[in-house]
């Protein structure tokens, strides 16, 4: 073990973000040991299930198998990003909410960040291409049936509101 | 209109999409330590000492121990079926003198960080002397100790003469089958938080789920402890199928550690240890013998079956081979049944309870058998199942049987309609034709189906407390527990029903011994049913109160008044003087005059429901499934899982349980398996190895939720909905694989494998 710690500079949901961390804390862990951002969840630690996917610069990544050191200087989201307390839900949630995308709600967050992703790319996307990208990600209450569902219905509102 | 049948949208939903939610690691107390475990890296071997000097040296380590320093616990209890002998079989917290499974804890470190303990488990020295592993339960029996064996007991069952059965038999058939070991594996994995609070001598858990009350009461006994002076608390769960929400070593241990160290201790699972140390389910296997009269009606079955119980016994005891036995019979008639469940320790992780627990086997058992008979017979296969249903007229059935220690009546149903409707739906007929086309093409395809009655609602008491606060918000008080399948929306909805409040304003508090003295918890889908029946009386009583109130207030006969939206107003007048419910609450605070001639002041009541007998909900399951003749992958086309539910609360929520549980069935009959090296060296130790559906693997799902046959036994007429869409699952893809086959029976274990389909086509073709 090492207690060198590492100070790196990140943006998390749009403000700066300054932690001293050692070499072998995950970007999960900085997020929620040292930032408080607990809606980010491990379900496996190593990179399988996808409950802790993040944006790392707009992409989807395993925040258990990024370093925190690893993102030093990059702007990260996370599900605590996509509405402000007491605002109203973005399009991705209210469709998850409307469509019983969710039970027990552990995987959600991963789910999120892996939807928002997609459909910044492409709000268009088609379904087979969807289900490939969903498939990242793992969850054991719902059987994906209302999350495919969620997806493609907040796919349809950000066109309508684009 | 009722809110009762609606489709409303969840409570729970906002925490949880804003990232608010308050899982168990995201729990955390001033001054905590982490404990880290130390498992059992053999099967089954001799513990011939533990040196944790090394770890105790390392900076930050503020504890650790071995099983000499909790020695004096008492090993973890279970609940208790008639089966006898089984309490030399318990886990004890940290294991003494042999390890039994590969994940046992046998040492625990207790530091300032949690990556400084999982250094330290590192430095601790397990000297291990190696024994044979037993990994087959049914292989003979070897010793557990000293002085006891691995068969602690035989679960017996029976009614009728099963031997004037055969002697009279048209046939008879025999059958081997198998269902491989899997389990729940929620998301989130295990947790417990604890921390002991010197100023009231209180001791708090925290990361429980399921069975509050019950282990708050263990804890306390084990711990020499009084149980008011031990809370447990839920916050959110992330997934609990059974296994979660169990008390496990971890639990105790941290406990112990809060009282011993003056310090809040936390613990979190990895993944690896959750996918060794939390309870396994389902290894099986049946030697089955039924005979059947020309017709194929069933006249007897015999079934003898092996269940593989891991290392040691657990919370449940025997309750799976206990509901395997009972239950087994489904929706059949069976003039004559025996069986002879053969309870047996292995060395691997220990056994229980998982979603559909007993009924996922003995589905896949009995519908394999009803295929068998169809074959042999050259009948239709929903033609044999017809012939041998429980016909609704026979309703309440009552069986010589029981499970869970309550005798088996069937309440309600009709198995020969729901046939018919799942028949026409899934369109079997016009399937039938197009399957048979494309086998003339040379493609391997056919259809499968399996029929179940499952059980719900156990008893034997509930009661919830309900109160309404000066705002006219509606508090609902329940001992009951949420394991994230919607039981605050669920119940607020009978809540706001009975009472005549919008949904949204009844806060639901539950999975906390702090706030109501009993409780049964969220298991074999008994919340809806028990908690939903006393949230109903405790409703209707306290609208009573309400208007009984009121009336004096407004100068008006309760009689005519009715509560709508929170609101006392005169029947169906939305204009004149109307009255709040947190102005009917004020009315009752302590002191003012309307209280005095009460026992108790406010606008609050108790209600309990019992039930002695459970509710037995029903369902078919219909596959269609194509096999590559290449890779042995199995697709599956289209899926209908046709379930009656009794009454649907909210029927959104319902269905989502189906999907949810079918995913899981689903897993388990194609693609999850714990597997064992020779040795006892578990090989499913990653989500890489343990392969559970992505959405990739999810086929086209049909829902039909009917509400033919409410319960007679409970006011709302509601039965359970949790365990609908695993139970028939194994039976249905197997169904649909043998007849992609040719219907020869080839289909004896789950899971169906690419390797297991390849190897029958093999046979098939040849």
């Amino acid at each position: 073990m090492s207690d060198a710690e590492h100070r790196i500079r990140l943006t998390v949901n749009g403000r700066a973000a300054t932690v001293a961390v050692p070499a072998r804390r995950t970007l999960a862990e900085a997020l929620r040991e040292d930032l408080g951002l607990t809606g980010t969840h491990l379900g496996c630690e190593h990179g399988v299930c996808g409950a802790c996917t993040v944006l790392m610069d707009d992409a989807p990544v395993r925040a258990c198998l990024v370093l925190a050191v690893q993102a030093d200087g990059a702007a990260i989201r996370t599900v605590e990003g996509l509405a402000a307390d007491g605002a109203a839900l973005h399009p991705l949630q209210q469709a998850f909410a409307d469509h019983h995308a969710l039970q027990c709600g552990f995987c959600t967050p991963g789910f999120l960040m892996l939807a928002l992703a997609m459909l910044e790319e492409n709000t268009a996307m088609p379904e087979a291409e969807m289900v490939e990208r969903l498939s990242s990600n793992l969850c054991r209450c719902t059987g994906y049936v209302g999350i495919l569902k969620a997806v493609q219905a907040a796919a349809a509102t950000m066109r309508g509101g684009a | 209109m009722s809110v009762i049948g609606r489709s409303v949208a969840r409570l729970e939903d906002g925490p949880l999409l804003r990232g608010r939610g308050a899982f168990a690691a995201d729990i955390d107390f001033p001054r905590q330590l982490h404990m880290r475990v130390v498992r059992a890296e053999m099967a089954h071997a001799r513990l011939l000492g533990v040196d944790l000097a090394g770890a105790l040296a390392l900076p930050g380590v503020v504890a650790a121990w071995s099983g000499a320093d909790v020695a004096t616990i008492p090993p973890i209890p279970f609940r208790a079926t008639k089966l006898k002998g089984l309490e030399p079989y318990c886990q004890p917290i940290l294991a003494q003198g042999r390890v039994r499974y590969v994940g046992e804890p046998v040492a625990v470190i207790f530091a300032e960080d949690a990556a400084v303990a999982e250094d330290a488990a590192e430095l601790v020295v397990v000297s291990l002397e190696e024994l044979p592993a037993l990994l087959d339960a049914t292989a003979p029996p070897r010793d557990f100790d000293a002085t006891h064996g691995t068969e602690p007991a035989i679960v017996r069952k029976g009614y009728g003469d099963v031997e004037a059965g055969f002697a009279a038999a048209h046939a008879v058939l025999e059958l081997d089958l198998s269902i491989g070991r899997h389990s729940g594996v929620p998301l989130e994995t295990r947790g417990a938080i604890a921390r002991h609070d010197a100023a009231t001598d209180t001791l708090e858990l925290h990361g429980t789920a399921k069975k509050q009350h019950w282990n708050r009461d263990e804890i306390a006994r084990l711990l020499g402890r009084s149980p008011t002076s031990v809370h447990l608390f839920e916050g959110h769960v992330g997934g609990g199928f059974g296994v979660r929400g169990e008390l496990y070593p971890e639990d105790l241990l941290v406990c112990l550690a809060a009282l011993r160290l003056g310090r809040p201790v936390k613990w979190i699972e990895d993944r690896r240890e959750n996918l060794v140390a939390t309870n396994h389910s389902r290894e099986q296997r049946h030697a089955m013998r039924a005979a059947v009269d020309a017709q194929g009606r069933l006249l007897a079955i015999d079934n003898s079956f092996f269940h593989d119980q891991g290392g040691y016994v657990r919370t449940h005891g025997a309750r799976v081979a206990d509901m395997t036995a009972g239950l087994l019979l489904g929706p059949y008639v069976v003039p004559a049944y025996r069986t002879a469940g053969h309870f047996r320790l292995t060395n691997k992780t220990p056994a229980a309870t998982y979603r559909s627990p007993g009924r996922y086997e003995g589905s896949f058992v009995r519908e394999r058998l009803m295929d068998a008979i169809a074959a042999r017979l050259g009948l239709d296969r929903l033609e044999v199942r017809r012939r041998n249903f429980v016909p609704r007229s026979a309703m309440p059935y009552a069986r010589p049987l029981d499970a869970l220690g309550t005798d088996v009546v069937l309440d309600s149903g009709d198995y020969h309609g729901l046939l018919d409707k799942a028949r026409a739906r899934f369109d079997w007929a016009g399937r039938e034709a197009a399957v048979a086309r494309r086998r003339m093409a040379g493609e391997a395809v056919g259809l499968g189906l399996g029929v179940f009655v499952e059980k719900s609602g156990l008893g034997p008491s509930d009661g919830v407390r309900m109160s309404v606060d000066v705002t006219g918000i509606v508090e609902l008080v329940t001992g009951a527990a949420s394991v994230g399948q919607g039981v605050e929306t669920v119940l607020a909805q009978v809540a706001a029903d009975a009472l005549g409040v919008d949904y949204r304003r009844v806060r639901v508090v539950r999975g906390r011994t702090d706030r109501i003295e009993f409780g049964s918890g969220a298991h074999a889908s008994r919340v809806t049913v028990m908690s939903g029946s006393a949230t109903h009386l405790a409703g209707l009583a306290l609208r009573d109160l309400a208007l009984e109130t009121a009336g004096t207030l407004l100068q008006a006969p309760p009689d005519l008044l009715e509560i709508v939206d929170g609101v006392v107003r005169r029947k169906g007048m939305a204009e004149g003087p109307v009255l709040p419910l947190g102005e009917v609450a004020r009315a009752l605070a302590p002191g003012m005059p309307l209280s005095r001639g009460r026992a108790t002041p406010g606008l609050s009541t108790e209600a309990w429901f019992h039930s002695d007998h459970m509710t037995y909900p029903y369902g078919v399951h219909m596959a269609q499934v194509a096999l590559d003749r290449m890779t042995g992958a199995v697709a599956v086309e289209h899926y209908l899982v046709a379930y009656d539910v009794g009454r649907a609360v909210n029927p959104m929520l319902v269905e989502g349980q189906i999907a949810g549980g079918f995913a899981q069935g689903l897993g388990g009959a194609l693609y999850e398996e714990f597997r064992y090296d020779e040795r006892g060296q578990p090989l499913s130790t990653t989500f890489a190895e343990y392969l559970m559906p992505t959405i990739a693997e999810m086929p086209p799902l049909d829902i039909l939720v009917t509400e033919d046959a409410p319960s007679p036994l409970n006011p709302l007429g509601v039965k359970g909905a949790g365990e609908a869409g695993t139970n028939a699952v194994g039976a249905a893809i197997a169904s649909a694989i043998d007849d992609a086959l040719g219907g020869k029976g080839l289909v004896t274990r789950l899971p169906v494998t690419p390797r297991e389909v390849l190897r029958m086509m093999g046979a098939f073709d040849a």
